[in-house]
């Protein structure tokens, strides 16, 4: 599979990282290298196998439903670029 | 019943909606955090360092979140997933801090199962649920406070959801109405939802497409998003078709976007179209394991499951004799039908039934009350008909006794001494009245005794007026007929 350099312009923007043509054209060829070595991993055929997700050994930890968190706001709004009282605020954003 | 149909200038138009039904999930703590899930709370005091997107915090799953959604799927009637996973869902948007939203994509906890709802003329139709799965909910954005900056609260971010997908099962305004409806009803029966849109604990994701009576397959559809009330997906479902039949008759095309409805304006419009709206690069979430749960753990949330709107329903027609009306408005609440129940058993159903359905309920509409505060107990109004049952006192005076104990909170009994209602049974004081009456009234005897059959009711009326409506009904009819032939 080959990467275009409107794939790569797409996914920057998804991703909100600006680039300059010069930029694309590198990461074009960087990411080309990665989905070259995934299309070398598909030449393995897979079909009986199922996916691998963990090691089938390990459980995720479940909480009780407690209320053990939170009241927390000077900590939460620290590092707020902006803020307005008990808010952040961000530029406006409207549809 | 007679098929929706939207009439163009090219013939007959069929309706195809599908849902999708976010519900908030009750319970104490959020999803992955252990901050409050309550509503309302100053701004940003119900978030914890992990709903805020700090670097380094990691989700933990609130295990009775999970136990709310198995239960949700048993409701539902559907598959449960023993096996699932959460995904990533990208996107950016200033109330979703970390940048994307936990989700289940691929492998959702709940498969497919099916509602049956109820259409007002008694047909019953049974709707897909494509999946269910578990996410969290974003923050709130707040636009109208400052000219130049949307304010964010985070107290809903990470709050439990359940995201219901219906099958496109849907074909008009009604059903879409019926179902959503039938949903908050199960939900609340489960006590996994509180149901209340006022508070966005249920919102709806319309999904509309259209075609020509007959036609095979499916046209292009639009989303209309976030629709907070059943009414409004009603009005939504029918602008929404009726803009696109119009554009297919004028040979235009339909895009797939995402659309608002306007309810002020009665239309639905385009959101600036985002050509990567949808391109959400779901990935796995990587900071959570996937959610394993055992089958003994589902069939004892099975077991310990309350009895659900549809069976109750079956039950109340066969124990109390019911009609299927009527034990549709009694199971519509949970705390209606205990009430039902609590008065109908060990009274008379049947009295129990008319009295619940028509005075009582007419005393809470009037007082503005609901049954939870309801101004006459269950057990008050038991007694109350007790009362009549046993011929203490009769159904008219009955009516007088329920609207003391409304405006007093009175018991039944305390009322029917004090205002001294007991019901007349005396023979001897019924005649008496009743030859009073009758020699009173010579010229109206001598009508009736010539023909004139209607007077008889003339005579009830006189008798039970001068008894102050106490004498038993049943015996000043059979009085009067032997004084009146004698």
């Amino acid at each position: 599979m080959s990467l275009d350099a409107r794939t790569v312009a797409k996914m920057a923007r998804l991703a909100r990282v600006g680039l300059s043509d010069e930029q694309v054209h590198t990461y074009q060829k960087e990411m080309q290298g990665i989905i070259g070595w995934v299309d070398q991993l598909n030449e393995v055929d897979v079909t009986d196998v199922p996916p691998m997700i963990g090691t089938g050994l390990a459980q995720p930890r479940l909480r009780d439903d407690q209320v053990t968190d939170g009241d927390c706001r000077e900590k939460v709004l620290s590092n707020a670029p902006d803020r307005e009282g008990p808010f952040y605020t961000v530029p406006k954003v409207v549809e | 019943m007679s098929a929706y149909r939207i009439t163009g200038e090219t013939g007959e138009w069929e309706v195809i909606v599908g849902l999708e039904v976010h519900a908030q999930i009750v319970s104490q703590s959020k999803l992955f955090s252990g901050a409050s899930a309550e509503y309302g709370g100053e701004p940003n005091t119900h978030v914890s360092l992990v709903d805020a997107g700090f670097p380094g915090m990691l989700p933990v799953l609130n295990r009775e979140c999970v136990a709310q959604a198995v239960r949700t799927g048993l409701g539902l009637r559907a598959q449960i997933n023993l096996f699932s996973r959460f995904d990533r869902k990208n996107y950016f948007y200033a109330d979703l801090p970390t940048g994307y939203q936990i989700s289940q994509f691929e492998h959702p906890i709940v498969g497919k199962g099916t509602v049956e709802i109820e259409l007002s003329d008694g047909e019953v139709r049974h709707i897909g649920v494509t999946r269910m799965h578990m996410e969290q909910d974003a923050g709130k954005s707040i636009h109208d406070q400052d000219p130049t900056r949307s304010f964010i609260d985070l107290n809903r971010a990470g709050v439990a959801l359940m995201e219901i997908v219906s099958e496109p099962d849907i074909r008009s305004p009604e059903e879409a109405g019926a179902y959503i409806r039938k949903l908050r009803q199960i939900l609340r029966y489960l006590g996994t939802c509180d149901g209340n849109m006022e508070e966005g604990s249920m919102r709806a994701d319309v999904n509309v497409s259209v075609r020509r009576e007959g036609e095979e397959g499916y046209r292009t559809r639009c989303e209309i998003k976030n629709v907070n009330s059943v009414r409004f997906v009603m009005q939504a479902i029918e602008v929404e078709a009726q803009r696109q039949v119009d554009i297919w008759e004028s040979g235009g095309e339909i895009d797939q976007e995402t659309r608002l409805f306007d309810h002020v304006k009665s239309e639905t419009r385009s959101l600036r179209t985002k050509e990567d709206a949808h391109d959400y690069r779901y990935f796995p979430e990587s900071d959570l394991l996937p959610l394993v749960i055992e089958q003994s753990w589902v069939d004892e949330l099975k077991a310990a499951l309350p009895e659900l709107p549809e069976d109750k329903r079956a039950r109340l027609e066969k124990e109390y004799g019911v009609s299927r009306y009527e034990s549709g408005v009694l199971t519509a609440e949970q705390s209606v039908a205990d009430f039902y129940e609590t008065v109908a058993r060990g009274a008379d159903a049947r009295l129990a039934t008319n009295w619940i359905l028509g005075d009582f309920f007419a005393a809470l509409n009037r007082t503005g009350r609901t049954i939870e505060d309801s101004p006459v107990s269950a057990e008050a109004l038991r007694e109350l008909l007790s009362l009549i049952s046993d011929s203490t006192i009769n159904g008219k005076i009955a009516k007088e006794v329920f609207e003391d104990m409304v405006e007093t909170g009175e018991k039944a009994s305390v009322i029917v001494d004090r205002k001294g209602l007991r019901q007349v049974t005396d023979t001897g004081a019924i005649e008496a009245a009743i030859n009073d009456i009758l020699a009173a009234n010579a010229d109206k005897v001598a009508e009736y005794k010539s023909g004139k059959d209607k007077l008889f009711g003339f005579f009830v009326g006189q008798t039970m007026k001068a008894m102050k409506g106490k004498a038993n009904p049943a015996m000043v009819n059979e009085l009067l007929k032997k004084l009146l032939a004698s």
